[in-house]
């Protein structure tokens, strides 16, 4: 990463505890891979740490130890009940889709070349809730569970639609151009889901919470459900990282490399749709956590694919769950959606990144 | 869309500089024609071009035939003598009603917010030289809903205050926008995608303003913030008049200043215009417009991107055609809406879900021709 990207990167809010040092720089070698290492082990730390925090804190006031004796010790208690029946699933739900978005996030990053890509803000998880919401109003589907085949069709939908406006003939989007062309496609989705649930206030209540991302009353279930999907995409993903590797040097001297572009592109799609709609259907639209955490990945290992995926996997639970905690702490005493609280937290990341002299390709 | 299409058909072959299409506007030098109009001491002289006289008429057709469809049909439908017997002031008390009290409010205030959005639209998109410009794209409109919704949801304030509030949220969104381009110029997609993350992070303000109300004060919030022309009284018709009689005639006296700024600030400094100044006044103008039509109707997409670039596009104006474009402005808005309250009859569907759904598509089209145009 260049000097100057880097100056930026240490404007970010740093929401995550202990994840880097930022003063160290990205070393190379022997060290290097030492370095980054011990930056995984840091990170996993971190995500240990909101883990608890996650269970610990919330509506209900629990005294730490007792939270502690309960989660080894379920007993039956009312407190053992919230814990291990509420928080305990919310914080792995939080695990799962921000692994998910984290993970896509960087996907599609790497896959366009572009700083910008968030499937937030290419409307793929707008897509997936245009598709929650023609199960939710035309056929009646009321459970989490029905969403998630909606939610992924939708996620393709509208990421082949971003990605065909976004992109000029045969040349790859600009930045800008696809942001834009993202913008136009949330527009067209954002109107459509209006008006159906506007003419079904049933469908409306339904949606309400949903909309805004919240990880509060999905449990088991939805994690069961989703898990199928964030795992396939997880695999691809990680498979397709040494490939992207050489796709980052430009399609022809990738396929120098010997890498199949265009088997490598279709594959990313599919799994950026699966970890989006799988996360989508599961915890609502949120956006921001797939813009946010492979730039900080970036900036503390470097461009190599293969860690910056492994740490995007980490940090972005980190974020997720740090920020629904610190939605239930500001909120109380109901709470503020996660949504809400990552939009705060990515879209001024969002602005500076645009505000950079020059917009790097990846 | 009518209109468009009328004025379209009629025009004759189009002379080789009046169609700014993408190709031809650049490699064809572009003729002026038309007819000057001087007073005899010739302190004022103004050139007028027979198409857009033409395009104006024919957007004023228009705009009567909307009208004219919109009062007369409907649940109760009524003669064009009893519409006009109920606006003197000597209908029967049944259609006095419906007219008065029932479809004129809401008309009045979709032909003004149209306008004020078409003409806000079009200065944004003259001084920053792009038409996605426009202040919905770049936050300003967002900024407006969430003034106006901190007064209606936390203040639960009146028309004169979710105005204001509107207002300011309005002004201070494009200041923050403005500190955020500073050293980096306003023109081009920077601009747009700068604006679009001002514009994201406003609407989880909006979100978490929507999920602090109780439910029925989300569902109102959730209509207003969608755009909706439904149960507007003649305080909502009075507020945009009073806006658009104040603001557009101003906005008038600047355009043609503003055409020499669309030269360049070097050009038009050289024409004897205070760049920085005229920038200024008419931002805040067109600021201040946008907010006031947010303040009525809620946040309504696509008018303020498209009316303006529709009007440029069919009068062939070299410069930014301010007055077509209200005109454009209010007839896209009423014809939208009378679409929405016949084609969903009995459902009550705001008229921000028809604009949205059309200006997408419009926004996606603008895409696709400006990539062919070569790659900027």
């Amino acid at each position: 990463m260049s000097v100057e990207s880097r100056v930026v990167s240490g404007q970010q809010p740093r929401p995550l505890e202990g994840a880097s040092d930022p003063a160290a720089p990205p070393p190379t070698g022997r060290t290097g891979a030492a370095f980054r290492g011990l930056g995984l082990v840091l990170a996993l730390a971190a995500l240990v740490l909101v883990g608890l925090l996650s269970i610990w804190v919330g509506t209900r006031g629990i005294p730490f130890t007792a939270t502690w004796n309960v989660l080894w010790n379920p007993d039956g208690s009312e407190t053992s009940v919230i814990i291990h029946d509420y928080r305990i699933p919310r914080t792995v739900l939080g695990l799962l889709v921000g692994t998910a978005l984290g993970l896509a996030g960087a996907l599609m990053q790497a896959l366009t070349r572009n700083p910008l890509a968030d499937p937030g803000m290419l409307g793929v998880n707008l897509g997936a809730s245009a598709g929650v919401v023609v199960a939710i109003a035309f056929l009646g589907i009321a459970a989490p569970l029905g969403y998630v085949w909606f939610a992924l069709a939708g996620a393709a939908a509208a990421s082949v639609g971003v990605f065909l406006l976004g992109s000029s003939g045969r040349k790859l989007a600009s930045p800008e151009r696809l942001v834009v062309a993202g913008a136009a496609v949330t527009a067209v989705l954002y109107a459509f889901n209006w008006a159906i649930l506007l003419l079904n206030p049933r469908a409306f209540d339904q949606f309400r919470f949903w909309t805004v991302g919240s990880l509060a009353g999905r449990y088991h279930d939805i994690v069961l459900m989703s898990l199928p999907f964030i795992a396939v995409g997880l695999v691809i993903a990680l498979v397709l990282a040494p490939s992207l590797n050489a796709l980052a040097m430009g399609d022809q001297m990738g396929r120098a490399l010997g890498v199949n572009v265009g088997r490598t592109r279709a594959l990313g799609a599919v799994a950026v749709m699966l970890l989006c709609g799988a996360a989508t259907a599961a915890a609502g639209p949120i956006g921001f956590v797939g813009l946010a955490v492979p730039h900080i990945a970036r900036f503390v290992v470097g461009p190599d694919q293969r860690w910056v995926f492994a740490y995007s996997m980490l940090i972005a639970p980190v974020l997720l769950i740090g920020s629904d905690v610190l939605g239930r702490v500001l909120g109380a005493p109901g709470e503020v959606q996660v949504g809400i609280v990552t939009a705060f937290i990515g879209a001024p990341l969002f602005i500076a990144l645009c505000r950079r002299r020059k917009l790097v390709m990846l | 869309m009518t209109a468009v299409r009328e004025a379209k058909a009629s025009a004759p072959e189009p002379s080789p500089g009046s169609r700014p299409g993408p190709a031809t506007a650049r490699d064809l030098p572009r003729v002026v024609t038309g007819r000057v109009v001087r007073t005899r001491s010739g302190g004022v002289s103004l050139l007028v071009r027979r198409r857009t006289v033409a395009v104006t008429a024919a957007l004023l057709v228009a705009l009567v035939a909307v009208m004219g469809v919109t009062l007369t049909t409907g649940d109760f439908d009524l003669t064009v003598t009893e519409v006009l017997q109920a606006l003197t002031g000597d209908g029967t008390g049944i259609a006095d009603f419906v007219v008065n009290t029932l479809r004129m409010p809401r008309l009045v205030t979709a032909l003004c917010v149209g306008a004020a959005l078409a003409v806000s639209g079009a200065i944004l998109q003259s001084i920053t030289g792009n038409p996605l410009g426009s202040p919905d794209i770049i936050g300003f409109t967002n900024g407006s809903a969430v003034g106006a919704l901190v007064v209606i949801v936390v203040l639960h304030g009146s028309m004169t205050q979710i105005a204001l509030g509107a207002l300011i949220g309005g002004l201070a969104t494009a200041l923050a926008v403005h500190l955020l381009m500073i050293g980096r110029g306003i023109q081009g997609f920077r601009l747009v995608v700068v604006g679009i993350g001002v514009s994201a992070l406003l609407l989880a303000v909006n979100s978490y303003l929507i999920t602090r109300a109780t439910f029925q004060e989300a569902l109102e919030a959730q209509a207003w913030l969608i755009g909706s022309l439904g149960n507007r009284l003649w305080t909502h018709a009075h507020a945009i008049g009073i806006a658009v009689a104040v603001l557009l005639p101003l906005a008038l006296l600047l355009s043609r200043r503003l055409s020499m700024v669309e030269m360049g600030d070097t050009t038009a400094m050289a024409l004897g215009v205070d760049v920085t100044r005229t920038c200024t006044v008419l931002l805040v103008i067109s600021v201040a417009l946008a907010a006031f039509a947010t303040a009525v109707t809620g946040p309504i997409w696509f008018i303020a991107l498209a009316a303006p670039q529709v009007a440029r596009r069919i009068t062939g104006s070299s410069g930014p055609a301010l007055l077509p474009s209200a005109l454009m402005g209010a007839v896209m808005l009423a014809l939208s809406d009378l679409a929405v309250q016949r084609l969903f009859a009995p459902a009550l569907l705001p008229v921000g879900t028809a604009t949205g759904c059309v200006g997408g598509l419009y926004l996606i089209w603008l895409l696709v021709t400006e990539s062919r145009k070569s790659r900027a």
